[in-house]
């Protein structure tokens, strides 16, 4: 028996640890220090129908237990990815998440349409949370009304089960996670980076050339627990749970908020051996608190504790 | 590649906020070319996550230590100068592309070009090229007289130039008001600094051969995030990232 295996739409994983977009490159960074194939799954960087050089540098700079990223979605295009790219990571037999973006509806439905099609393709998310473009999606992830409309269109063009990755940056989550359910979204991905800001104390200006950035890290974990053990109790979707996750003891926290899996990211950056890391703990943990299948840990805290949050 | 878990032998403040930092374990024997980087963990419970890039800056490889030289002037650095004899840094490395065999071998003369905390790997790529019997001569610029370090140690390999922007030692100017004299007999150009001042130098020694090593803000330090891209015209892709192709480049080809 495999006591950390789990199963979500289009993600049959070994284990439920992914790395998160723009967090591993497109895989064969990170192949160069691990075997991948340990893995349960991993999130490619977003795509989207063009190339994009991103923004100005500097594009990351350090805070309290976290950091600012303003990449912009830099990224070779869906082409050269479908072409280049995924072909790399097929000697691992894992489950591979495609991370999409695009400034139009359009735009989305094509890169969907390409990148679906794609054999090793097991599962699309769709990013409409980037905070770091003018144009990239944020539009359609901090309206209800867009983003139902857009996961409608962008289900009906893809092959595969697609995955709706949320942004924080709004005023009421579990609003938007009910209408992309609606609209026919297979699972949810939340959260993406909290916007944010850093200046030099000396000049009085912005460290990023973009000015503001994504906040993630250690920081920003509870804010994603929050969020999923809200979002999990009114929603029926399974959720990839991420943010601020850094080590096993937080990808059971997370799992017990709601989380049917959990993607690492910024961990990546400070080791880059965190994932594997954290599988190899994991068993322990499931011992130490009696658990023998690690999906039993979903939801766990919502089903002890059914009080819902007082905030909403 | 790989993370490894060296042992702190020294760490001292050799110049205003300058700090040497001599680190030993089995894994300094893969650091043999200069120009490589380590990205250095700053502590284990600390706010303070992201790693830092430090040029190799000398290794004894019968002694297994290398040698790396910071500043320390953020709360990051702060930590790590504060590191006792005898306790562990957790490095990753060496990572990045740094002066090859084939990259140092231009000519018989080099003029190695630094600024500031750009100016410790010239000092592993001195040594290298002295090595091979080139000859090799140095332009250093610093803020000033009290920020200046390691001057001896690169008179021992050739001479050199030091130049401080408020004149307290050396010529009073930037490095490229110092370099003049040095071009005569046509050196390679071998440069580490901040992108305007390799620009002043790919400018001054126009027409020449050498490689430019680069600065920036890192997040992975191997090629994963995209942080420290910079454009070029020489690859189809349209940038390079500074740390795993980088961060040492033919002079022209990276847009500074």
């Amino acid at each position: 028996m495999n006591r950390l295996n789990v199963n979500l739409p289009g993600l049959q994983m070994k284990n439920p640890i992914i790395p998160a977009s723009g967090c591993f490159g497109f895989g064969k960074e990170y192949a160069k220090w691990y075997d991948l194939s340990v893995l349960g799954g991993v999130t490619i960087k977003a795509a989207t129908l063009e190339g994009r050089f991103g923004n100005p540098t500097p594009r990351v700079a350090e805070t309290e237990s976290g950091m600012l990223n303003a990449i912009g979605l830099q990224n070779p295009g869906v082409k050269k990815i479908m072409e280049q790219e995924i072909p790399e990571l097929e000697p691992y037999h894992i489950p591979i998440l495609a991370n999409i973006a695009g400034s139009t509806e359009e735009e989305y439905i094509e890169v969907t349409k390409q990148i679906s099609s794609h054999p090793l393709v097991s599962a699309v998310e769709l990013n409409i949370s980037c905070p770091n473009v003018k144009e990239g999606g944020i539009q359609f992830g901090t309206d209800y009304k867009s983003a139902a409309s857009l996961t409608r269109k962008v289900k009906a063009a893809s092959s595969k089960p697609v995955y709706v990755k949320l942004s924080p940056n709004v005023a009421n989550i579990v609003e938007m996670a009910l209408a992309v359910e609606e609209a026919g979204a297979d699972g949810l991905s939340m959260i993406n980076t909290l916007i944010g800001m850093k200046l030099d104390w000396k000049t009085g200006t912005p460290i990023l050339a973009n000015k503001t950035g994504g906040l993630s890290g250690p920081a920003i974990k509870p804010v994603a627990i929050r969020m999923i053990y809200e979002v999990s109790s009114k929603v029926s979707l399974p959720i990839i749970g991420m943010g601020g996750v850094s080590c096993a003891e937080d990808v059971i926290e997370m799992m017990s908020a709601g989380a049917s899996a959990v993607a690492v990211g910024t961990a990546n950056f400070v080791n880059p051996y965190v994932c594997p890391e954290i599988i190899e703990k994991l068993p322990a943990l499931l011992d130490d608190i009696g658990i023998d299948q690690i999906s039993e840990l979903t939801g766990r805290s919502t089903v002890k504790w059914k009080t819902p949050l007082s905030s909403r | 590649m790989k993370k490894h878990l060296l042992t702190v032998v020294s760490n001292k403040e050799i110049a205003h906020r300058i700090f040497e930092l001599k680190l030993s374990g089995p894994g300094v024997k893969m650091m043999v070319t200069p120009g490589q980087f380590l990205h250095v963990k700053v502590g284990e419970h600390t706010s303070k996550l992201l790693r830092r890039p430090l040029s190799i800056c000398d290794v004894n490889l019968e002694k297994e230590e290398v040698t790396l030289l910071y500043r320390a002037q953020g709360e990051g650095t702060i930590q790590l100068s504060e590191k006792q004899s005898g306790e562990k840094v957790d490095v990753l490395g060496p990572l990045g592309n740094g002066f090859t065999s084939e990259t140092i071998n231009l000519g018989k003369r080099a003029l190695l070009v630094g600024g500031g905390i750009g100016v410790p790997p010239l000092y592993y790529l001195g040594k290298k090229m002295t090595d091979k019997g080139i000859k090799v001569s140095f332009v250093l610029g610093f803020q000033s007289k009290k920020d200046s370090f390691y001057l001896e140690r690169f008179q021992e390999l050739g001479e050199t130039r030091v130049t401080t922007i408020d004149g307290s030692l050396g010529i009073n100017g930037f490095v490229t008001d110092a370099m003049g004299p040095l071009l005569e007999d046509e050196p390679s150009i071998y440069s580490v600094g901040p992108a305007v001042m390799l620009k002043a130098v790919e400018e001054k020694a126009a027409g020449l051969d050498g490689y430019l090593s680069l600065e920036e803000r890192m997040g992975c330090g191997i090629g994963a995030c995209f942080a420290c891209v910079c454009p070029t015209d020489t690859r189809e892709s349209g940038y390079v990232k500074i740390c795993s192709d980088g961060p040492v480049f033919k002079m022209g080809e990276v847009v500074l």
